[in-house]
């Protein structure tokens, strides 16, 4: 048993616990949409001032704020405490295309130094891109009403066009930035 | 208290993210590739698991633990937010390699640029509220 909590976890266990996360919202009465968080974050932060967007009731999201605070805790059990080995088994296509775009160390620890190392944190250029990919997520998921959970998994659940609309957005969003705006950047 | 059930699934949420590796840029790079089956089996199951159960829910009319009877909200049609904000979300999605629920699990894990990458997120998400009434929905 402890054996296989240290292990990597395999697609087939990973995705039927997303199901349970978000049956067991439902069933607490809630849903699983952690795009909204960033929403109530703004109202917090007094956002309301600016725009109506933010004048919501930032009580009635307490639950959602608390799915986070315990996203936190889970990350830091899940890599400091049962993750002894960090490496990730990338595809070896993978690891020779991203060899030959100049990355180092590839796959031995969850983020690429050459876009998350000291430096990145440093540089004009090394922020610009931390701070418009976190930038374009948070707009593009309150433009598009939902991210991952909201859509991908809760939407499409539910068996909902728009949210099929979306991840075939979040798909021409991807896969333009890995194919044609990756090989000017890296 | 009430909470902290909330707490506990968030806890089970950040731990599955990050023990399948979820939370790895690299993973979602690979994605983007096709060149591995990983990501696709995740949110592949979890949607097939999530269709059953959505169906069964709503077949039986179960009821939440509030005693409340479970309702799906369905969403409002549209072509242009969900397209153009799925594209500029998936723009971001592949560039740092995290949406906004891993975006918390890595901050968990203590890796500090993802704060960067949060800020930008929220700065995103206050950049729409101001400028929503001017764009098309």
């Amino acid at each position: 048993m402890m054996q296989f909590l240290y292990e990597p976890w395999a697609w087939y266990v990973a995705g039927p616990l997303i199901a349970l996360v978000m049956f067991l919202l439902i069933y607490f009465g809630e849903n699983f949409g952690v795009s909204n968080n960033l929403r109530t974050m703004c109202s917090i932060g007094g956002g309301g001032k600016f725009s109506k967007f933010f004048k919501i009731n930032t009580k009635q999201q307490y639950w959602n704020l608390a799915f986070v605070l315990g996203s936190i805790i889970g990350g830091y059990i899940g890599v400091q405490h049962l993750s002894p080995n960090k490496a990730i088994a990338l595809n070896p296509t993978t690891v020779e295309h991203l060899a030959q775009s100049g990355f180092e160390n590839i796959g031995n620890d969850y983020l690429p130094a050459e876009i998350f190392g000291l430096e990145s944190m440093t540089s004009i250029s090394g922020l610009s891109i931390l701070l418009l990919g976190g930038f374009l997520v948070g707009f593009g998921a309150r433009y598009a009403g939902g991210c991952t959970s909201g859509h991908a998994i809760s939407g499409l659940s539910n068996l909902q066009l728009p949210s099929l609309i979306a991840v075939a957005g979040f798909f021409i969003g991807g896969l333009t930035m890995v194919h044609l705006i990756f090989p000017f950047i890296f | 208290m009430k909470y902290l059930k909330f707490i506990a699934l968030g806890v089970l949420f950040g731990i599955v993210m990050a023990k399948s590796e979820v939370i790895s840029w690299y993973r979602i790079y690979e994605m983007f590739r096709f060149e591995a089956f990983h990501m696709y089996g995740i949110i592949g199951s979890a949607v097939i698991l999530g269709v059953v159960g959505t169906y069964l829910i709503k077949k039986k009319n179960a009821r939440s633990i509030l005693g409340e009877q479970i309702y799906f909200a369905p969403k409002q049609m549209s072509i242009t937010r969900y397209l153009v904000g799925g594209i500029l979300f998936g723009l971001g999605w592949a560039l740092v390699g995290a949406c906004p629920g891993p975006m918390f699990v890595l901050i968990g894990a203590g890796f500090v640029p993802i704060l960067i990458v949060l800020f930008g997120a929220l700065i995103g998400t206050f950049v729409y509220g101001v400028v929503r009434s001017k764009l098309p929905h």
